[in-house]
């Protein structure tokens, strides 16, 4: 193994204890929107797409990152504006808005 | 890659995780939304500084028909349809990620003519191999809840075993490409036998399952952008991959939970077929009560508490709206009403709470099980909404019923429940429900919707 991937295996343990102690906290009332919120936050693998579709290394590696590139940004635009939707819904008893 | 490349890539991943912490509460999450967005845009203007990118025309192209179909799906989408479109997402998700791997092996296996380092080939391959069952899995998820699939479980003989099988082929192919570098075209074999598992996986699947498989498929959407980013030797990916990866497990855990099942059991033993004699058991030939739209509402005014526990049945009925304007007028009667919300009601985790908050129910009315279900004793009535094993007493006290030790709705407790059903049909578990036949429970057959409105407009 390389030190870069063990690196690399740190950073992903790391960051996969720091994401269960948060979304632990997460309420079931917002689980949808949470849903909704790491599958745009997952439209990330755009950094690997956007680099296959406009490096022109190849007709292939550009039409298989054209396609990567338009179904990570369905999900990276459209994950956060639903997101955004359905938690402007959520309001409390006679106050305002969350 | 640059310095300030390096400096987005990381304040994006910090924005991430804060973005994720707003969503800890209703108060902070739409700010934690407005983080990550700006995480994402950190994120990307970074990789458009990459040295490769020669043109932008494909990027802006696709980025611009993604973006227009983006913001029109989300805009659009009915608050109902939230499953569909989830699961739709966890498989463009599992798609980018595929093709991403595919187009990254052949630049350098096919282009550059060189080898990949083996660590570097196994990243790949786990990213297609999840990548793609990822994307049919959940395709096929879309298409039980759209109803294009038969929602119901599927099963054959030897089916588990083939699947396993089947797997376990593509394991193989992925340790062979990793231990003998000659074999890596193995990839392109190995993504369409992916495709074929993600198929086959959720096929036995049936409707009432769906939030642990979509909670899965979104934990596998997960692990294939974090092994991209060990592919490319990109932080960021493997952080959000990470954090995705986390949430799909931890939603998932919750879902098993809520229906006391393992992983295991959701996945391999398809619902339903579990213990056909337990049905028989119970008591069926009791005879129901009927109620006519007059009686509930009479019932359900008389009291000064009304708890309502929604399910599946309130979604396809659209019947949220008619739901809030009941309560409206019962709590102008004043009756006071609340929402038990069971964890698995629905078709995805969280489902009936989006729906009662797109039809303006204030989220302190909508109440988690653990926190409600002392409070039906001393409910006058206990109102359910096409709802059906969330609250099938037989989970409590039938040893043999398949649904046996899921935590229920103690909708039973309540000094009377009505219960609005479109008909006598079994709920998707297949199984018989006793508290349609208990002594203080009386039924009104019809559209949920349709039902409500007539009750509100009989207190009006």
């Amino acid at each position: 193994m390389t030190p870069e991937m063990f690196f690399g295996l740190y950073v992903f343990v790391l960051a996969a204890f720091v994401g269960y102690g948060v979304i632990s906290g997460v309420p079931p009332l917002l689980h949808t929107p949470l849903m909704a919120f790491t599958n745009a936050i997952s439209g990330i693998s755009l950094v690997g797409s956007l680099v296959a579709a406009g490096a022109q290394y190849n007709s292939f590696s550009t039409v298989l990152g054209f396609v990567a590139v338009l179904a990570a940004t369905i999900n990276v635009v459209g994950g956060f504006l639903i997101t955004d939707r359905m938690l402007k819904m959520f309001r409390k008893r006679g106050g305002g808005r969350a | 890659m640059s310095g300030l490349a390096e400096f987005l890539y990381f304040l994006a991943s910090v924005l991430f995780i804060l973005g994720l912490r707003g969503l800890t509460s209703a108060e902070t999450a739409r700010r934690g939304v407005w983080l990550a967005e700006a995480g994402m845009a950190a994120a990307v203007l970074g990789t458009l500084m990459h040295p490769d990118i020669v043109t932008y025309k494909w990027i802006i192209i696709s980025g611009g028909i993604g973006s227009a179909v983006g913001i029109a799906m989300s805009a659009l989408i009915p608050m109902t349809k939230m499953p569909e479109r989830i699961a739709l997402s966890h498989a463009f998700g599992g798609l980018a990620a595929a093709l991403v791997g595919v187009s990254e092996y052949y630049h350098h296996t096919h282009q550059l003519g060189h080898e990949l380092p083996r660590i570097t080939m196994g990243a790949l391959g786990f990213e297609v191999l999840f990548g793609g069952l990822t994307f049919t899995g959940s395709l096929m998820a879309f298409g039980k809840l759209q109803g294009v699939i038969p929602g119901r479980n599927i099963t054959y003989p030897y089916q588990n075993e083939s699947n396993i099988a089947l797997f376990v082929t593509a394991v193989l192919m992925l340790i062979g490409m990793i231990m003998w570098p000659a074999l890596s075209w193995l990839l392109y074999p190995m993504l369409f036998i992916a495709f074929g598992v993600g198929v086959l996986l959720v096929i036995p699947i049936g409707g009432a399952d769906m939030p642990v498989v979509i909670s899965l498929l979104n934990s596998y959407a997960g692990l294939a952008a974090a092994a991209t980013g060990f592919a490319l030797g990109n932080n960021v990916l493997i952080i959000a991959g990470a954090l995705d990866g986390a949430s799909g497990f931890i939603l998932s855990i919750v879902m098993s939970r809520a229906m006391n099942r393992s992983f295991t059991n959701v996945l391999f033993g398809a619902f339903g077929k579990v213990d056909e004699a337990a049905v028989a058991v119970s008591s069926s030939g009791a005879e129901v009560r009927e109620a006519s739209v007059g009686d509930a509402a009479m019932l359900l005014s008389s009291g000064s508490k009304v708890i309502v526990c929604p399910g599946y049945g309130m979604a396809v009925a659209q019947a949220q709206h008619a739901m809030r304007e009941l309560a409206d007028i019962l709590e102008k009667e004043g009756v006071e009403v609340k929402y038990a919300i069971h964890p698995v009601a629905g078709r995805m985790p969280g489902h009936m709470n989006v729906l009662l908050a797109e039809a303006n129910v204030p989220y302190d009315a909508l109440k988690e099980l653990e926190e409600i279900n002392d409070e039906f004793a001393e409910a006058d009535v206990a109102l359910v909404v096409g709802a059906n094993d969330v609250v099938n007493p037989a989970a409590k006290t039938n040893t043999g019923s398949p649904i046996y030790g899921m935590p229920i709705l103690n909708a039973d407790l309540a000094k009377a429940c009505i219960v609005l059903k479109r008909s006598m049909n079994p709920g998707f578990a297949g199984i018989e429900n006793d508290l349609f036949t208990m002594p203080n429970t009386v039924l009104v057959f019809g559209d949920a919707k349709d039902t409500l409105e007539k009750i509100g407009q009989a207190l009006a």
